[in-house]
């Protein structure tokens, strides 16, 4: 399964040279680029390893794109995400977000129902990666 | 008793002898009064019976909705009743209606209570709109002081943390209402709802009369939806919520379908409009303390905010809505089948989202209007859009917003999960090219026809709905229209 988290998702993958223009916008609006990256793609998994700091004080996009290489070739079996964080008062939140790298599988989810009362189901998300490397460990 | 003459009496003994006095004699014009800036500021359009000045209309309206009745009283005197009368200070011709004004009131704090949306408007809108001497009256638009709006809780999430929780940056939420409105069994009506989110949207909604009805009760949809939602997350990895509506008969009922709610995972539940100020601002307070987004469906104000001359504009609605604290907010969609001048809508948006409102009668708006750190509203484009329209709707609505198609999505010939393709498409399509630094507005066609080279699903929406417009006058326009300054 593809997922789909990030704004770019149901396009084909961005290029490295599409990638930059969007760079450029973030970077005409203010925004610092930071990219993060992970094996556990869990929608409520908020905290990806950051790839560094965000990039503030950043003129030119090709900074980006240097470590996003970087990046790559470090993980290039994670998902990598850039985002873009804005410190104007009142927002002070990111403003983009979306998928760079992807691994070459991807495995997606297993839901587990866990029946309760009154018809209730309890549902758990888990992610078929970690799965597999706790069952490994273990 | 006093001759009515047009001017304020100061003489003590002379202003309270019984009998009936013009309101501007008891006090209530004040041309040359200073608003302070604790002051609640409200502007009406009013339209006066034939031969009634509109200075004494103004100061009726002023009088009628604080603490003025028909007659003089003495029990006034035992009070400071200077300061709790409301003043008309303005009047202005409406430009291009030469039998209308705008009247400018100014109210004491002390007016009214502190963080209650149900005392403010038993004034404000309680008595005056059906007062002989005015043919119509409308309230355009207020100014909430920061005193008074830091004693409202705003949205109990806002648009900054409800991004967070849906891990939704970048690009406008995508929704759709379940079609048919009524008549699906629980089951029918999940299917709908995973569908959907499966597709591509983030949202699904339960349309504003959906409560529980013999062919669904309450318990049951709830159920079936999160369902739907958690196998939608499951295969795409994204984060889905479906509103679901707990609009019920008593505080009692909303309770008990909002905690069910909560039990089930949901991350957002839904209120209409016709439940009232209290119930409003009760549900935004359960879902602050509950981490619940609250969906707030406008049923019903168009039977008071759609003509011009009479009823209570929308723009307030939605400053009352982000000082009772719904997270969103029908608000218009410029382009689809409901009511919406790109102007007005504009205004609407900017008093949804933005942290100062600067004054802007080309938007309706009469007043600056400081928000003072309350959250943002996010508002939602609902009500005959499709794919088609994207850059239009892009262009005139901005990023957050949720954009909600119903019928375009349901309606789609190739099904439910393809019509939510080719909306999330289209949409990720036009902000790449908007942030791309493409001319949008211009270029728009040309960019969605591109991508429906290799999207399927795309084509087949931008086929079936591309004649589709819905081009009527509006019927609530603005007044002021820039003038050409000179160069």
């Amino acid at each position: 399964m593809k997922i789909t988290q990030g704004q770019f998702s149901f396009l084909p993958e961005l290029t490295d040279d599409e990638i930059k223009l969007q760079v450029q916008y973030a970077l005409n609006n203010g925004w610092a680029v930071a990219l993060e990256f992970t094996n556990d793609p869990h929608p409520r998994n908020s905290y990806w390893a950051m790839w560094g700091h965000p990039m503030f004080d950043l003129a030119d996009p090709a900074g980006v794109m240097m470590e996003l290489k970087a990046c790559r070739e470090a993980h290039g079996e994670c998902y990598v995400r850039m985002l873009a964080f804005d410190n104007v008062k009142g927002w002070e939140s990111i403003r983009m977000s979306f998928i760079v790298n992807r691994p070459a599988q991807e495995f997606g989810f297993e839901l587990i129902r866990q029946e309760g009362e009154g018809r209730q189901i309890h549902y758990t998300l888990r992610s078929v990666t970690t799965a597999a490397i706790a069952a490994q460990q273990y | 008793m006093n001759k009515p003459v047009d001017i304020k009496i100061t003489d003590m003994k002379e202003r309270y002898k019984s009998g009936v006095l013009k309101y501007k004699q008891m006090g209530y014009w004040e041309p040359d009064y200073e608003p302070k800036d604790t002051d609640i500021l409200a502007v009406f359009r009013l339209t006066p019976q034939d031969g009634v000045d509109p200075e004494e209309a103004a100061a009726a309206v002023a009088g009628e909705s604080s603490t003025a009745t028909w007659t003089v009283v003495w029990t006034d005197r035992l009070t400071d009743s200077e300061y709790y009368r409301a003043k008309a200070y303005k009047v202005e011709p409406v430009p291009g209606s030469p039998d209308q004004d705008f009247a400018y009131i100014a109210y004491d704090l002390d007016l009214f209570e502190e963080g209650s949306i149900a005392n403010l408007t038993a004034s404000i809108i309680g008595n005056v709109f059906g007062f002989k001497p005015l043919k119509a009256l409308r309230l355009e638009d207020m100014r909430m002081p920061t005193h008074y709006l830091k004693t409202f809780q705003g949205p109990a999430t806002g648009i900054v943390v409800e991004r967070e929780r849906m891990n939704v940056y970048g690009r406008p939420l995508l929704g759709a209402t379940m079609k048919p409105k009524l008549g699906l069994s629980g089951r029918n009506y999940g299917r709908v709802v995973y569908e959907a989110l499966k597709g591509g949207l983030d949202f699904t909604k339960d349309d504003e009369n959906i409560n529980s009805q013999p062919f669904m009760h309450w318990r049951d949809r709830f159920l079936y939806c999160m369902e739907a939602v958690n196998k939608a997350q499951a295969e795409t990895g994204e984060i889905k919520g479906t509103y679901l509506n707990v609009t019920a008969a008593t505080m009692e009922d909303m309770y008990e379908r909002a905690e069910f709610a909560k039990s089930l995972g949901s991350i957002v539940i839904m209120i209409d409009l016709v439940i009232g100020y209290t119930a409003i601002q009760s549900m935004a307070k359960w879902c602050r303390r509950n981490d619940m987004i609250l969906h707030l469906h406008r049923a019903g104000h168009s039977t008071y905010t759609r003509q011009k001359n009479h009823g209570v504009s929308f723009r307030v609605i939605a400053k009352w809505m982000r000082m009772a604290g719904v997270d969103h907010i029908h608000a218009g969609t410029v382009v689809g089948k409901l009511e919406g001048d790109p102007n007005v809508i504009k205004g609407i948006y900017d008093i949804c989202r933005e942290n100062n409102v600067p004054k802007n009668l080309q938007h309706g708006i009469f007043f600056d209007q400081p928000w003072a750190s309350l959250k943002k509203l996010m508002p939602v484009a609902s009500g005959g859009i499709h794919a088609g329209q994207m850059h239009q709707l892009l262009t005139y609505l901005g990023d957050d917003v949720v954009m909600q198609f119903g019928g375009g999505t349901i309606g789609h010939p190739m099904g439910i999960q393809a019509g939510a393709i080719a909306n999330r498409v289209a949409l990720e399509t036009m902000v790449k090219a908007r942030n791309e630094g493409r001319d949008i507005w211009n270029e728009g066609p040309e960019i969605l026809s591109q991508a429906a080279r290799w999207c399927q699903p795309l084509r087949a929406a931008l086929d079936t709905w591309k004649d589709v417009t819905f081009d009527y006058a509006s019927t609530d326009s603005v007044d002021f229209v820039p003038t050409p300054s000179v160069a």
